[in-house]
């Protein structure tokens, strides 16, 4: 609890050291709205009913968006990270396809999919499918034999000791990987809204802020709540984490 | 280890990077043989993709390398940009990650601050960026610095926090002076983590980079969003495709560095 | 001989209050400059604290430790130690013979000298040639005698050792402890080793500090009165290697020989043999004493 506290008075830091560059003068408040004019506009979007369909149409999108990456890279890092000649035949494919940008890819997909929510999920899923994929293949890729070993001389078979040793030793790993892609995925949503224009979302929100004559205000107040709303998925993750894998000790080992 | 267990694995290895190309060469046929089927115009034929990155980016004079104009005025530059905001912040994100985590109490204040900033998508910032910075150069490097800085703080504060026990005994005993402690102890035992992190965070300077020329107008993010607009599908497939080139380049060159700085290291697995 | 340690009246707890756990309580000894000494005690009596203490790594809490003749407070220059854990004691980024150039890096010693004397002292442990090798590449017991080569290429006055063999496998550890007899007389050095193994002790040593269960405190002080030329069989095999090995195993097994307001034995006389406990028929009851030891 105390180290909560302590974490909150550096985030408060931050957002008085903001407040005085700009009332001082440091930063000019026609580049950057001071804190407590964002503060002001960031509660009263609270009430503002139109505000928050945006945002519940992003979480919404993100939750999709999410589901589907793991449904996708779990399943594929299993079969790739168990079959070790299958994931040396995919390595070119894969170390080719994940450095382009989802962004890249948004014109492609707004001629093809539209601008719609399928556009923002089908681009959030590219983004966040990596992070799973890759720590899944690395978890059972890294499994060691002898515990492997182990569990055939108990006399466990193929299918048993991957259900029974090689998932739970993996679990971790895979968790840390959903925790990632849950960061990114968010960001991905968000950054398709602003950049594809899309009906609804918070993107799209950010975006009328900047094109409404620069509405700084209404800017940062998006950005600041999508980078809370990021802050918060992830240590929830990193807390249920914990909760769920005492026995591990994966942090140590986040997604790169 | 044997001579001949080490040519084993070398011949193992060939292998493998040669079946993994014949893989990939399989996968642009595939592309040819249904883009052919499908008929689409937002799915050209590979051939065509192929023939127009020709065209683009090897068309130049010999002395070149039959690099095109193209690739001076649209692809290097662009390069430069992400790479050198790149560099900027790890210097950045280094110097700050060893100082947070060599302190006893910064990273309890400073910890939430970053993982809030860290969330916040870059992308919503180019509206601030723009009108701090201007359109142009400056606010493309300033939004790569601030997406790609915050991995590698986090990830050298690990780093710095990882050193064990009986290391930080061993140099005491061997009365290392307190000026030679970061340089040879603390750095190179973070070594291994900073270089993940620098390795996330170039991923997110190409991201990045293209967002912030999307925005300014610039780059390989301005043709890509022309060729959309003007409905030039091969060409814009060219530039898309061209990142995918660029990221690996760029990822294999961090590795192979990698190699070289962490080659002490026991076990170097291959990182997919 | 000159006194090279003298430790007196040493105590250090852990943690304030009620809490307070007491690692080692008022001890006392000293060693002779050229002596090997071992101290001996059961797992957990604060072996490790002690060794820290000494070595500077941790302030006392109470008491002092003079090396010859300086109170130590910090890790003292002409002191080198020895961990039992080699691998994580090793610099995994510098090669070998960096490694054990690496206390030589800010004292006054040029570039080529450096090299040299690394080159000389991986020599002596047996181990030229893996200079430009990484510290994982190497077995384990190579690896421990790079630090060992370590510890004495700045020809440190007094060598500590922490568990030093407990790592390596029984082949590997006969090697080194005859290598580090060698050593020592070679070099005429210092050498204080703690262990938890009784024969380790007494093959090792020309004397054995024996320590009681936590909070530490000597209950005798031997003299390894063995020939000093030593064999890893036949001394092993000797009736007064086999007596000695029993006294130390019934000294750990009833420390209560020490009756209360007794003084403290390690101040006592230390002539040959025994200073403090009655012999009775050692070779007797020396295997039943070691199983005991050893369960």
């Amino acid at each position: 609890m105390l180290k909560f506290a302590k974490g909150l008075t550096g985030l408060l830091g931050f957002f008085l050291l903001w407040e005085i560059t700009v009332q001082a003068g440091v930063l000019p408040d026609y580049w950057v709205p001071p804190a407590s004019e964002v503060t002001t506009t960031f509660v009263s979007l609270l009430g503002d009913a139109e505000f928050l369909r945006g945002v519940v149409a992003t979480l919404l999108a993100w939750l999709i968006a999410l589901g589907v990456a793991i449904g996708i890279g779990v399943p594929a890092g299993l079969v790739l990270g168990s079959v070790p000649a299958l994931q040396s035949a995919a390595r070119a494919l894969i170390e080719f396809l994940r450095p382009i940008p989802a962004v890249a890819l948004i014109p492609l997909v707004m001629v093809t999919i539209g601008s719609g929510p399928d556009a923002k999920i089908t681009l959030a899923v590219y983004a966040a499918v990596w992070p799973i994929l890759f720590n899944t293949i690395y978890a059972f890729g890294e499994i060691d034999p002898v515990l492997l070993d182990s569990a055939r001389a108990t006399g466990a078979n193929r299918r048993q000791s991957l259900t029974w040793v090689a998932l739970p030793h993996a679990a971790p790993f895979i968790f840390t990987g959903i925790r990632v892609a849950a960061s990114i995925a968010l960001i991905a949503v968000i950054s398709v809204e602003y950049v594809a224009a899309s009906e609804i979302g918070l993107g799209r929100y950010i975006l009328e802020g900047g094109m409404n004559n620069g509405h700084l205000d209404q800017v940062m107040a998006g950005t600041v709540l999508a980078g809370l709303a990021g802050w918060a998925i992830n240590s929830a993750l990193v807390g249920s984490g914990r909760r769920l894998f005492r026995w591990a000790d994966t942090e140590e080992r986040a997604a790169r | 280890m044997s001579a001949t267990t080490l040519a084993g694995k070398r011949t193992r290895i060939l292998g493998s990077a040669v079946v993994t190309w014949l893989v990939f060469a399989a996968a642009l046929l595939l592309w040819e043989l249904i883009a052919i089927g499908a008929d689409s115009v937002y799915f050209p034929r590979m051939t065509a993709i192929l023939g127009t990155a020709v065209d683009l980016l090897l068309s130049g004079p010999a002395w070149r390398l039959m690099l095109s104009d193209a690739v001076f005025e649209i692809v290097l530059p662009s390069l430069a940009t992400a790479l050198g905001a790149w560099a900027a912040s790890a210097v950045l994100g280094i110097a700050l990650g060893t100082a947070l985590g060599r302190s006893d109490w910064a990273m309890d204040y400073c910890g939430t601050l970053i993982s809030f900033l860290r969330s916040v998508p870059p992308v919503t910032l180019m509206p601030a960026f723009m009108v701090i910075f201007g359109i142009g150069v400056e606010m493309e490097i300033a939004a790569i610095v601030f997406s790609t800085l915050w991995p590698i703080v986090l990830n050298t504060v690990d780093g710095v926090r990882s050193v064990d026990e009986v290391k930080i005994d061993t140099a005491r005993s061997l009365g290392t002076p307190r000026r030679y402690w970061i340089g040879m102890i603390v750095l190179p035992a973070a070594m291994p983590k900073i270089f993940a992190g620098l390795r996330l965070s170039l991923s997110i300077a190409i991201l990045l980079m293209v967002v912030a020329e999307i925005v300014s107008g610039s780059g390989i993010g301005l043709q890509l969003s022309t060729t959309q607009s003007t409905v030039q599908y091969t060409e814009m497939w060219v530039w898309v495709l061209l990142l995918g080139v660029l990221g690996y380049a760029l990822n294999s060159a961090l590795l192979a560095v990698e190699r070289l700085v962490l080659g002490w290291q026991p076990t170097r697995g291959d990182d997919a | 001989m000159p006194t090279m340690l003298e430790v007196s009246g040493l105590t250090h707890q852990y943690g304030q209050g009620e809490r307070a756990h007491v690692a080692v309580r008022d001890l006392a000894f000293t060693i002779e400059s050229g002596q090997l000494a071992c101290i001996v005690g059961p797992s957990g009596c604060g072996k490790s604290t002690l060794l820290r203490c000494i070595s500077g790594l941790i302030p006392a809490t109470g008491g002092s430790v003079r090396l010859h003749g300086d109170e130590v407070s910090g890790v003292p220059g002409d002191l080198a130690v020895v961990f039992q854990d080699y691998s994580r004691s090793l610099f995994p980024w510098l090669t070998v013979a960096k490694n054990v150039e690496f206390p030589l890096r800010w004292q006054k010693v040029s570039k080529a000298e450096r090299s040299q004397r690394a080159a000389e002292v991986l020599e002596s442990v047996g181990l030229s040639g893996v200079g430009k090798k990484y510290p994982w590449q190497l077995s384990g017991g190579m690896q421990q005698r790079v630090s060992i080569a370590r510890a004495l290429v700045s020809r440190p006055a007094l060598l500590l050792m922490d568990e030093p063999f407990a790592s390596v496998d029984a082949q590997t550890r006969g090697e080194l402890e005859d290598l580090t007899r060698r050593v020592q007389r070679d070099l005429g050095s210092t050498i204080l080793l703690v262990t938890h193994d009784i024969d380790e002790s007494v093959y090792l040593a020309d004397r054995v500090l024996v320590l009681s269960k936590s909070p530490a405190s000597i209950v005798a002080d031997l003299t390894i009165d063995l020939p000093a030329e030593r064999n890893q069989i036949t001394t092993r095999e000797s009736e007064r290697f086999v007596s000695l090995r029993g006294e130390v195993a019934r000294l750990l097994q009833s420390p209560q020989v020490q009756r209360p307001g007794e003084p403290d034995p390690a101040t006592a006389e230390s002539g040959p043999g025994t200073t403090t406990v009655e012999t009775g028929d050692t070779a007797g009851t020396a295997d039943t004493a070691e199983a005991a030891a050893r369960s």
